[in-house]
């Protein structure tokens, strides 16, 4: 068991990694989909035993960022035309080298955090750390407001990851409120994005500076 | 759930009407802007009838409660870090709550009449905010938990501001809309400031549990009185309510300037109760604010020429004139004198109930005019006495009584203050130079206030129209005219029942000038307090009939006629031969050029047979001018220095968010 989730945890660093470095779309939305998945066993791997709510919550959460969301994002780029990221603000390489500073950061809060309950894994907190600021990192060094929905969504997976700390304590409702609340910035998002594109012909969220006050 | 202190049997009955009063005021407007949507009829018999019906109650509640003495808190938890639903009933919130729920009762009845030309609108908006407005201010006056006080302050102010900039076809409603918001948002910040230092001691936010910190009261009590005294219209802290006065619609400067701005005394005076001792330089301070806002505000109101803006000078005036009445309470507490603590305290309060009967009169008189003739300019109205006779009279008790002239409130009040400030005279030392501070003021306040209605009384309904506006008025409404018959009324009423009115007073001025052993030696004050009114009165009364006789002696025998107003020997009187407002105001305002630094513009006649000949003088406010405006325009320089960091791109502000968050996060892991 400790070796699951430990290797779980490790394919969840990886990924992250991985999106840091990745400027095809599709891609990049394949793998925050292959993280929402993994995630929906980890409620199971980190506390062992199958309760009613942990299986519910992680067949939610497999479900929703597993299948739903791709979709949403996937068919949001087939409308808009768009493959892949050109032009970041903070360029792939750049992003990596970031990427490797801010695991080390990961790992050095997570060793300071304290915690109410015992870890189920002395890398729990760590990387849904890293995943938290992988996804804030996304959208802020991203460009098209398809990547930045992306940042969210990987997001959520850290929070939820972190929150499995905390799963005996925290109760489900709060849980299913965070997926239902991604689910719908998400839904609101592709739909934005959408428009946004077919009023301005592009998706670039930092040409928003026009709506800046004073702006020429 | 319900934790219950002292609570006798009627006291629950009186709550619970005031409860109920609240509740209805929610309701009512929220249920009025719900049904404005279908239809405007609906809307206005919503809103009004909730206001109309829970001020009523309320009015119940509040008197009873201040005639049985009721003393009772009530305490519900609140999810809310430091917050607590903690309500209570004494003397001095029932004694506030008084004119607040008659002056918004009255007012939201006038309002009817006033909006019904607004055809077209939502009127469920007005409602919203109205009753909102007047939940919030009785919430204010309840409230015994800081946190609970702060929510009820910001509502009141977010729910005024909206009343204020109602009319938003007028830009310049917007502007003074925003320097409200602003000046009040000041003041806030200043009483959070308060509230968290006297909380800091039991680390709790109850009004029973608070404490100064050792040697702090003076600087808690200076901290509370600029707080409390930006919304009250302290000079120099007044200059929103010029402003915003003459913007909002007539009956909410009514309720405004008559009660609003009385929550920040309730303020002042709540702190003194908690505080218990404030240094003795606390008292000359607010006697010293207390002139200067008396005089100053009367000085320029004298030189305005939109009526509404003249009356909003006249409430820093009489706000001025409170906080004169509540120095020399404080003063009296201090020295020891019980006699001049009663005396101080009681003609402050007094006055504040008076000057929310008289003022909401005025306003609402003001609001009448406007309302008419479609201009709230002095010096193109005229001649409104024979167009609006009931107007007419009952603007001319109203100013009878903010000029302090017997037989109405106002005198009462004013005699209170003068007789303490003779009591303090007779005293030593301090206080005695205190008394004759106040007198001098007080007796240069009265006398320029005169002055002041006499131009505005006089123009405005005298002598002939000056414009064809002005000629084309027509008396308002029953809706309109109905609350200013009953203020008019009651402005006589409490003049000549002011015993009466004093002795009811008497738990709420206990509160205040010490325990109640030492307020039964002014209880003979009371008792003297009517023998010496209706002395004078009749003395007036009987120097009155004496006139009259003389005039039908002189008169006897003699053919009489009446003929046009303004004559005086003219073949061809035309309405431009009449003393303007500003020409009637010129020689005092003249003299005191120095403080009121208008600016004129004049043409003066040349010659022996002149043709022309001009002259315009406008009278901005000098604090703001001299203080306000440059403090702001230095503020906004050196703030858009930071422009840089508005970026317009989500990416920064999301890294901005993050940078504070994990600064944060390992400021608390290491540090």
């Amino acid at each position: 068991m400790q070796n699951g989730i430990g290797i779980l945890l490790i394919f969840l660093i990886l990924t992250d990694l991985l999106l840091l470095g990745s400027s095809r779309l599709r891609n990049a939305i394949r793998i925050g989909a292959a993280q929402g998945v993994a995630l929906g066993l980890l409620p199971w791997l980190a506390h062992g035993h199958l309760t009613g709510a942990a299986l519910l919550l992680g067949a939610g959460s497999a479900a929703l960022k597993g299948v739903v969301f791709p979709a949403l994002l996937n068919r949001a780029l087939r409308e808009i035309h768009v493959r892949r990221e050109i032009e970041p603000l903070i360029g792939y390489i750049p992003s990596l080298l970031i990427g490797t500073g801010v695991l080390a950061a990961a790992f050095a809060f997570g060793a300071r955090l304290p915690l109410p309950w015992e870890s189920p894994s002395p890398l729990l907190v760590p990387a849904g750390l890293f995943t938290l600021w992988t996804g804030l990192f996304l959208i802020m060094a991203r460009r098209k407001a398809i990547t930045q929905v992306l940042g969210y969504i990987v997001m959520e997976n850290g929070i939820f990851a972190l929150g499995m700390v905390v799963v005996e304590a925290m109760p489900l409702l709060v849980e299913l409120g965070v997926l239902l609340d991604v689910f719908v910035a998400v839904f609101v998002m592709g739909i934005l994005v959408f428009h946004i594109n077919r009023e301005f012909d592009h998706i670039d969220s930092d040409q928003l500076t026009a709506l800046k006050e004073g702006a020429p | 759930m319900f934790v219950h202190y002292a609570m006798p049997l009627e006291g629950i009955y009186l709550f619970g009407l005031l409860a109920g009063a609240l509740a209805l005021l929610a309701v009512s407007g929220v249920g009025s802007l719900l049904a404005g949507r279908w239809s405007e009829r609906w809307a206005v018999v919503l809103g009004a009838g909730g206001a109309g019906v829970a001020c009523g109650a309320g009015l119940a509640g509040a008197i009873g409660a201040l005639l049985c003495r009721v003393d009772l808190t009530v305490a519900r938890p609140w999810r809310m870090p430091y917050g607590e639903f903690r309500l209570g009933l004494d003397p001095l919130s029932a004694f506030f709550l008084i004119p607040l729920f008659l002056l918004s009762g009255l007012a939201a009845l006038y309002a009817i009449g006033y909006f019904r030309p607004w055809k077209g609108r939502n009127p469920g908006r007005f409602w919203l905010f109205f009753n909102g407005l007047v939940a919030s201010m009785a919430l204010v006056v309840a409230a015994r938990n800081g946190v609970l006080f702060l929510a009820a302050w910001e509502t009141m102010t977010i729910a005024s501001f909206f009343l204020v900039i109602f009319d938003e076809a007028d830009s310049r409603s917007a502007h003074a809309g925003w320097i409200y918001l602003v000046a009040t948002h000041l003041g806030t910040a200043l009483l959070i400031g308060l509230f968290v230092l006297l909380g800091s001691g039991a680390g709790s936010q109850d009004f029973g549990t608070y404490a100064a910190p050792a040697g702090m009261a003076g600087g808690l009590f200076v901290l509370g009185l600029a707080g409390f005294g930006t919304k009250a219209g302290l000079y120099p802290l007044h200059v929103w309510l010029p402003e915003a006065h003459p913007a909002a619609p007539s009956p909410v400067s009514a309720v405004m300037s008559g009660v609003m701005i009385k929550t920040g005394i309730y303020g002042i005076v709540r702190l003194l109760v908690i505080l218990g001792t404030v240094p003795g330089w606390c008292a000359w301070l607010v006697l010293g604010i207390g002139a200067a806002s008396g005089i100053l505000g009367v000085l320029f109101a004298l030189a305005q020429h939109d009526l509404k803006r003249l009356l909003a000078y006249h409430s820093v005036e009489n706000i001025g004139i409170i906080a004169l009445g509540i120095g020399l309470g404080m003063m009296g507490v201090h020295a020891g004198m019980p006699v001049l603590a009663a005396l101080g305290f009681a003609g402050g309060l007094l006055h504040v109930l008076n000057h929310a009967i008289f003022k909401g009169l005025l306003f609402l008189g003001a609001g009448a005019v406007a309302h008419a003739t479609g201009t709230r300019d002095i010096e193109r109205l005229g001649g409104a006495m024979k167009r609006m006779p009931w107007t007419g009279a009952a603007f001319l008790v109203g100013s009878a009584a903010i000029c302090g002239l017997p037989p109405f409130n106002g005198f009462a009040s004013e005699f209170l203050i003068y007789m303490g400030a003779f009591k303090a005279i007779l005293g030593s030392g301090s206080a005695a130079l205190g008394g004759v501070t106040v007198v001098t003021a007080l007796a240069l306040i009265g006398g320029l206030a005169a002055a002041c209605f006499a131009k505005a009384f006089g123009i405005v309904f005298l002598g002939e129209p000056r414009s064809a506006a002005a000629a084309a008025a027509r008396e308002v409404g029953g809706s309109m005219r109905a609350p200013m018959a009953v203020l008019a009324a009651l402005c006589l009423a409490i003049g000549l029942l002011a015993g009466t009115v004093l002795r009811a007073m008497d738990p709420v001025v206990a509160m205040l000038a010490g325990n109640p052993s030492t307020v039964a030696a002014p209880g003979a004050v009371w008792v003297l307090m009517p023998a010496t009114l209706f002395g004078v009165l009749a003395l007036l009364l009987g120097g009155l009939l004496l006139l009259a006789a003389l005039r039908r002696r002189l008169l006897a025998g003699r053919a009489n006629r009446e003929t046009v107003t303004w004559d005086c020997g003219y073949a061809a009187p035309a309405a431009s031969m009449q003393y303007t407002a500003t020409g009637f105001a010129q020689p005092l305002t003249q003299a005191a050029e120095g403080i009121l630094r208008p600016r004129v513009e004049s043409q003066l006649p040349q010659g022996v047979y002149p043709a022309s000949g001009a002259y315009h003088a406008d009278t901005p406010d000098v604090a703001r001018r001299m203080l306000f405006d440059p403090l702001f325009r230095a503020a906004a320089e050196r703030l858009g220095q930071l422009r840089w960091l508005q970026q317009g791109r989500v990416h920064w502000y999301v890294f901005y968010l993050v940078a504070v968050l994990a600064l944060l996060l390992g400021w608390a892991l290491w540090a």
